[in-house]
């Protein structure tokens, strides 16, 4: 009982119960789901896909943390999504070459070049967006909203207004290459999030955010340099909103200023509640955030999977968020125990709350 | 407003001189009027054609559907809270529409009435959650969001063309404004009239100052003994009202039923609402600069579309821009009032 309830109070109970609840629905109704094979060198088999297609968002959603656990919000990724992406195919483009009869692939720019450009570029948006919250003072929402605007007419104004395509075949390794038999894509989602988890629990700095979170006055006058810390976060949240800017470009080798990241700030704010971190602040779990975007994904996957048009996608993920944010909910906990146990109380405390 | 009890030299000096001429609250409304007349201004100076009385109506006729919404998002704003559900209520409401309309062969009449109500519903139940469970505005309309959209998708993936003889005629109906050449259509003067609607709501009923209450401080709200609660429903209730009015004039407007139509539109309305000088702290601002707001956002499309060589993502970035300027000049406002 007792290890029982210890489980329950895990941070990750939760976000783990669905993934596995999921991932059991999914194997349910397609038998081939959870099989792996050997297949041209590397794994192959839906799970991989998933893991896949899941490490831009994992990327996002572990910025998007690193800010809502600050009280912050970031609705720009989407838009940083497009204008990394933009950048590094514009910048790798490429062309086929047949020298002495062997065709060889070149790029405009070198690709460590167009690489370390976009993610400039990436960083500098979000620390524009640091800038705008921690030093003039601005609304998260509204901070970030304008460069949400604005970002995707830049993307656009980059793309010249058309898809760009990549040629480059050394960059598609990014997002479809394979190294030891998993995505390259994976090790990239994985290696940040190590740096990431080693800098929040291995140094202060996990600490220092949590105390701006709770609060940001509290913070500062205990002596943590809130301002710095909180432009910093939000530029490592326009960074990772970079690198899955490459990701995305590589794997689909093109970059669409318009659609590229479209709606991935929801998905990426959708995973990080998921993953238990609160969106007032103060609270937040790297580990989650990860089982949120793998959540999704997932859901994603099992949609087209199970045969439901995709459509429903959309009021499915509205579900899921009215639930979660129903149970985090003080006020809807406490109804809902007076439905349970007290339901000739209710009547009361009902009217009394509506009437505050 | 604090000025006299702050013991700050200079701003106690200049807020007085100020305040006779013009009210603080007052400062971003002239702006936006001011650089509204700018615009203008610049657009007939470089452009011929562009100073005529038809241009200028076409600004309410192609946006009267953003003007619509915009009015609801003011009141959310106002009271503190945030709505970004609007864009796909626009868009459920022309698919619901479009659907009854077409395939089910129902009368307009019927049709329309239902459409308001039900959008009116949708709010209501957000403001409930909002109200009655603490939950941050912010989510809770995002997930209507996703809601709202996925709805479309479930009634149809495709387009769905409106030919109900009643959508037609409105959407083809001209009235004269001044002799044959200037006219104006049927749902640009539901924007007008809603406005001044608006307008008396805010500053003429118990429930519009309510609103400024509640935006200016929750808990005094409380404590004065306001109806804090319903009021913050029916906040949302006006703004699911709007979004599904606006919906109607989008489908008078397109003559279709489709999901993707609206994309982030609610973008574009809190843009109009911020450039019309209301505050994102809630509070402050006037239904009168959102007009003005959307009017602004309209003459930046016109004036790319008179300039013929610049590409249509200049207006993201001129928004996101006039977005960038209006907000800095909130928080120097704020700043000066400490």
């Amino acid at each position: 009982m007792t290890i029982w309830r210890r489980l329950q109070a895990h941070a990750l109970f939760w976000p783990l119960t669905t993934l596995a609840l999921l991932l059991a629905i999914n194997a349910v109704f397609n038998p081939g789901f959870m099989h792996l094979q050997w297949r041209d060198g590397h794994l192959y088999g839906n799970l991989i896909d998933i893991l896949n297609r899941a490490s831009p968002l994992i990327l996002v959603s572990l910025g998007m943390t690193m800010v809502i656990a600050t009280r912050g919000i970031d609705i720009s990724v989407g838009a940083v999504v497009a204008i990394s992406a933009a950048i590094a195919a514009l910048m790798i483009g490429g062309k086929l070459i047949i020298n002495d009869g062997v065709p060889v692939y070149e790029s405009r720019f070198p690709m460590p070049l167009a690489i370390a450009a976009a993610l400039a570029v990436a960083l500098a948006c979000g620390l524009w967006n640091g800038l705008l919250v921690a030093r003039i003072g601005m609304q998260p929402i509204i901070a970030t909203l304008i460069l949400m605007v604005a970002g995707r007419g830049v993307a656009q104004l980059i793309t010249g207004g058309q898809i760009i395509t990549v040629y480059y075949k050394p960059y598609f390794v990014l997002g479809n290459g394979y190294l030891l038999g998993l995505p390259v894509a994976l090790y990239i989602a994985a290696a940040v999030f190590a740096v990431l988890a080693l800098a929040v629990h291995r140094t202060a700095l996990g600490l220092f955010v949590q105390a701006i979170g709770i609060n940001p006055v509290a913070a500062r006058l205990a002596g943590v340099r809130e301002r710095a810390i909180t432009v910093c976060v939000y530029g490592f949240c326009g960074f990772t909103a970079g690198v899955a800017g490459l990701l995305v470009s590589s794997n689909v080798k093109s970059a669409d200023g318009n659609n590229a990241g479209q709606l991935m700030e929801l998905d990426a704010i959708l995973a990080v509640t998921l993953g238990g971190t609160l969106l007032s602040g103060g609270r937040f779990s790297l580990a989650g955030s990860v089982v949120g975007a793998l959540i999704i994904q997932t859901l994603t996957s099992t949609i087209y999977s199970i045969g439901v048009p995709p459509e429903i996608n959309l009021v499915v993920k509205a579900a899921v968020v009215f639930v979660v944010m129903l149970m985090q909910s003080a006020e809807f906990r406490r109804t809902v125990r007076g439905w349970v146990f007290r339901p000739a109380a209710t009547a009361s405390t009902g009217s009394a709350a509506g009437s505050v | 407003m604090n000025a006299q009890v702050q013991p700050l030299p200079a701003a106690a000096t200049a807020a007085p001189r100020k305040r006779r001429l013009l009210g603080a609250a007052h400062v971003p409304l002239a702006t936006t009027i001011a650089l509204f007349v700018a615009m203008g201004a610049f657009g007939s100076l470089s452009y011929t054609g562009f100073f005529s009385a038809q241009v200028f109506l076409n600004l309410l006729i192609d946006n009267a559907f953003l003007c619509i919404v915009a009015v609801g998002m003011t009141f959310v704003i106002l009271s503190g809270g945030i709505d970004l559900s609007v864009g796909s209520v626009v868009a459920l409401t022309t698919m619901v529409c479009a659907a009854l309309v077409e395939h089910h062969h129902w009368s307009a009449a019927i049709v329309i009435p239902l459409v308001l109500a039900g959008g009116m519903a949708f709010g209501a139940l957000m403001g409930v959650l909002i109200q009655r469970f603490r939950l941050q505005p912010f989510i809770v309309t995002l997930a209507g969001m996703f809601l709202a959209r996925g709805l479309c998708y479930l009634i149809s993936i495709d387009s769905i063309s409106i030919t109900d003889p009643f959508f037609t005629a409105v959407a083809q109906a001209r009235l004269p404004v001044w002799g044959e050449e200037v006219s104006i259509t049927v749902s640009a003067l539901l924007a007008l009239g809603l406005v001044a609607v608006a307008v008396f709501m805010a500053h003429g009923t118990q429930w519009g100052r309510t609103v400024y209450a509640i935006g200016g401080n929750e808990h005094s709200a409380v404590l004065m003994g306001l109806p804090v609660a319903r009021t913050t429903v029916l906040v949302y209730a006006f703004s699911g009202f709007c979004s599904a009015l606006g919906g109607v004039v989008f489908s008078f407007y397109m003559l279709s039923g489709y999901g993707l139509h609206a994309m982030g539109l609610e973008l574009d309305a809190i843009a109009a609402v911020v450039i019309g000088g209301t505050l994102l702290t809630g509070g402050v601002g006037y239904v009168i600069g959102t007009l003005f707001g959307v009017l602004i956002l309209g003459v930046i499309q016109t004036l790319i579309s008179f300039d013929g060589t610049l590409s249509s993502w200049w207006t993201r970035i001129v928004i996101g821009t006039l977005l960038l300027v209006f907000c800095l000049l909130q928080r120097l406002m704020e700043a000066r009032r400490r």
